[in-house]
């Protein structure tokens, strides 16, 4: 149970990646900006991509009543997520410890990842409730109210993952290193499961 | 239907070679034109090649351009006041102006020169003289903004300036006339004898640039008109032209023309450097102003010196020698190895190049011709490498390609010559349009120019563009001399009078060009670094203002309780952090100029309210979509009036 259990150790420990680079990256460009503000979405807050993007983008946002960029205080989320990431981590390791000394088998490993999963998906929707809430959710005393065709407010929500036109903006919302690093360390517990389920098997015939 | 399409495809070949083949068949013109265009033509987003920046003559600015295009990118403020930004206006650049003569705000700005590490351009600063009141300015390379002038005392007409050592050790600055020095009253009639020139000695220290006089040479009462540094071998020398060894005092134009042959004088500075360092030279007393821009507080500070170094060459034996040169020498100029010294007599046709190593033999010999105030003169053959016979007018300045080849412009026949250094034959000339003087080579004055186009500054621009009625601007010319035959690409309109120009390669600058002044490093004095700090003060009749601007709306912007007599001091902060985003102010009958505050910056302006009213200011510069509300009152109220300060924003 060798080889699955260094695979599922590896892949945990990608998962530190997010503590030192970004989950997402939301870039925005437009003529008056050929070098485009940017915001790197760290699990412990945002930063600007340029030293002073996040101002600038307080400063454009103030024209349409958005709310500024949320400071790590302002959210709930900065504070949890190193700690959620920070537990698994843990776990995934102890996981792959014990599976080398025959503690337990890999099904450990593909639950990790299931319990992962879900976690990874209750943090897209609460990304993307955050995103709505910032996009939609406007001071009414805003400069600039703008409707769409049909007479409804303007949402100025960015999108969740891909480019979305925004007034003279083009948005741009993908995942960054951090967010790779952490699928890749996803795939390797996937891997671990099915290395370590072959492994089960061949000692299983040997015995 | 497939041979159809051939015919189709080989039809257009045709055609395509067909055309291309009439273009190089074409007359020479059309085919010149075009290229010359494609030459010049630097696409929309595109950046130019080189950097050039050229002074502005009686503007007492410097101006930046870009080359091949021809396109003016900024103009940089340095000895006049320029309302564009309120530099010489604001409280803060007021001091940058101030000389022993008061508050000079207008200057006749000459010779830019880039500063230089082993004698390669390295786009620290860009050095720049002024003439009529006699003043060095170094101008930061990173912001494009003057940093630093210092006053030249025994000094008038500060026209051989201001060149750089190759390490940028020294600027230089010689004086073009001679004068009592120290300044008395005597007889103008007694000039002869009794009239100096002073050469001024500016080191600059290697970090921050800060300029001090470290010593000047008092020469015989010549006109010392041009100048350039030794390089390679003959660094350590410097050379100035000289006119009027007559000694006359009136009609010049024929009195100091009279001997055949004028001086370049010879200088080995660091003879005199060692001289002084050991304690030589005098301390003399004169009046003169040192004035520093100080990045981080966004102010200068103007002090007034009381002391020069002066040397008296005669107490240096070696330091000072003069070289024959014919007929009123112009330009002086060396080329990137240092040894040819090349002096231009302006109402000659004939180029007169000198040999530096040839010149250390005549020293070495002792073979002197004479003396003049006890200088030794060389014998002008034991000096002489050879000279250009041309057949142009009035030869000028000369620039070198880096390649052996030399160009000279010919202000009475209008052209630049082409020639080549050692065999000193002509290799080709073009015309000019019209009356050139200086000319530039990016890197011209250094061991690497960038031989790549040659830029001829005209006097004359009659004809070259449409009429703008008597007055209008000069012409310079760009030449591409990167083959045999120097071909004339374009033309274009500058501003001023430039004289001479500097230029180098645009990614020496681009890298470390600043885009914002950071906010955090502001240490004005009356900056509001947030906000919630903006306030109003009153002491006795000064009112300070601490206001803040950002897009789109000044803190605060309703103003209160300012009576009439007050002086209102505005000290704004520009807190934006984004790339070309500043803020003006401007407010109803200032006496001074708007002001245009850079992100991150802080200025002063004084208003002194004469009348009671409600008077506004608003943003001179388009900032945002909102521009136009970005706008605030000031109550002013009789003098009598009991009102107190008050002031706010955003209440109703």
């Amino acid at each position: 149970m060798k080889k699955s259990g260094v695979l599922m150790i590896v892949g945990s420990l990608l998962l530190l990646g997010l503590f030192k680079f970004p989950l997402w990256n939301i870039m925005l460009g437009a003529p008056q900006y050929p070098e485009p503000l940017g915001m790197d979405i760290y699990i412990h807050g945002i930063k600007g991509v340029n030293e002073f993007d996040i101002q600038n983008i307080d400063g454009l946002n103030h024209y349409i009543g958005m709310k500024t960029i949320p400071k790590p205080d302002d959210m709930w989320e900065f504070n949890t997520f190193p700690i959620i990431i920070g537990i698994m981590v843990t776990l995934g390791v102890l996981i792959g410890l014990l599976s080398m000394f025959g503690k337990v088998n890999h099904w450990w490993f593909i639950g990790w990842f299931g319990v992962m999963s879900v976690l990874g998906i209750l943090g897209m929707y609460d990304f993307n409730a955050w995103l709505t809430d910032y996009g939609t959710n406007l001071d009414p005393q805003a400069i600039m109210k703008l409707q769409n065709p049909d007479g409804t407010p303007m949402s100025y929500k960015p999108p969740l993952f891909g480019h979305a036109k925004m007034l003279n903006f083009d948005v741009d919302s993908l995942p960054h290193t951090g967010g790779y690093m952490m699928f890749t360390g996803m795939m390797f517990t996937v891997i671990a499961f099915f290395v370590g389920k072959k492994e089960a098997r061949k000692l299983k015939t040997r015995i | 239907m497939k041979t159809y399409k051939y015919y189709i495809v080989s039809l257009i070949c045709a055609a395509f070679l067909l055309t291309s083949c009439g273009k190089t068949n074409n007359s020479a013109s059309g085919a010149l034109n075009s290229s010359a265009a494609e030459k010049v033509y630097v696409a929309p987003g595109e950046h130019d090649e080189f950097y050039a920046f050229m002074s502005g003559g009686y503007s007492g600015n410097l101006t930046v351009y870009g080359l091949p295009s021809g396109r003016m990118l900024k103009e940089i403020p340095v000895f006049s006041q320029f309302p564009t930004s309120g530099y010489g206006y604001s409280e803060e650049t007021k001091p940058m102006l101030n000389t022993s003569h008061g508050f000079v705000p207008w200057d006749d700005s000459h010779h830019p020169d880039i500063s230089q590490t082993n004698g390669e351009l390295d786009g620290r600063w860009i050095f720049i003289n002024g003439n009529n009141t006699p003043r060095i300015a170094r101008i930061n390379l990173s912001t494009f903004e003057t940093e630093e002038i210092i006053e030249v005392p025994n000094s008038a007409g500060n026209h051989s300036s201001s060149f750089v050592t190759e390490n940028t050790e020294y600027v230089v600055a010689g004086t073009r006339f001679s004068v009592p020095i120290p300044q008395r009253d005597i007889p103008i009639n007694e000039y002869k004898g009794n009239f100096q020139g002073a050469l001024s000695f500016i080191s600059v220290d290697p970090e921050h640039g800060h300029m001090d006089i470290k010593f000047q040479i008092i020469m015989p009462g010549f006109n010392y008109d041009l100048s350039h540094p030794g390089r390679g071998k003959s660094h350590g020398w410097f050379f100035f032209t000289t006119y009027n060894t007559e000694e006359a005092n009136t009609l010049q134009e024929v009195n100091a023309s009279q001997n055949d042959k004028d001086f370049i004088a010879a200088i080995n500075w660091k003879k005199v450097e060692e001289f002084v360092n050991n304690g030589g030279g005098t301390k003399v007393p004169v009046k003169y102003a040192h004035n520093i821009y100080n990045e981080a507080t966004h102010t200068a500070t103007s002090t007034i010196k009381k002391e020069v170094l002066t040397v008296n060459p005669l107490d240096i034996p070696g330091a000072v020698y003069f070289l024959p040169t014919p007929k009123s020498p112009h330009g002086c100029d060396v080329d990137p190895t240092g040894e040819y010294i090349i002096g231009n007599g302006k109402l000659s046709a004939d180029l007169t190049v000198h040999s530096f190593d040839k010149m250390l033999a005549a020293i070495e010999a002792k073979k002197f011709d004479g003396e003049a105030y006890g200088i030794p003169i060389l014998k002008f053959e034991d000096v002489l490498a050879g000279s250009v016979k041309s057949g142009g007018l009035g030869p000028l300045h000369t620039e070198f390609d880096g390649n052996g080849n030399a160009y000279t412009t010919f202000f009475i026949s209008s052209e630049v010559v082409k020639w080549k250094l050692g065999t000193w034959e002509v290799i080709d000339r073009k015309p000019t349009y019209y009356s050139v003087g200086h000319l530039m080579i990016p890197g011209g004055n250094s061991r690497k120019p960038f031989g790549k186009y040659v830029v001829a500054l005209n006097k004359i621009t009659k004809d070259r563009y449409l009429p703008v009625g008597p007055e209008m601007e000069h012409s310079a010319q760009i030449y591409d001399i990167s083959g045999e035959k120097m071909e004339l690409l374009y033309d274009f309109p500058t501003h001023g009078e430039p004289h001479y120009a500097a230029g180098c390669p645009a990614d020496l600058l681009t890298s470390k060009a600043k885009k914002i002044y950071r906010l955090d490093e502001n240490k004005h004095p009356y900056a509001v670094l947030s906000p919630d700090q903006a306030r109003v003060e009153r002491k006795g009749n000064e009112v300070h203002i601490y206001m803040s601007t950002i897009r789109s709306h000044f803190t605060p912007d309703n103003i209160e309780g300012i009576k009439v007599g007050d002086k209102v001091y505005f000290h704004i902060t520009n807190h934006e952090q984004d790339f070309d985003v500043p803020h003006g102010f401007a407010i109803l009958g200032q006496n001074t100029a708007e002001l245009l505050i850079m992100p991150g910056q802080t200025k002063t302006s004084v208003w002194e309210p004469k009348q009671v009213g409600v008077w506004p200011f608003y943003c001179t510069d388009f900032c945002s979509a909102l521009h136009q509300e970005m706008q605030g009152y000031i109550r002013v109220s009789p003098a009598s009036s009991k009102l107190e300060l008050s002031w706010s924003l955003g209440e109703d």
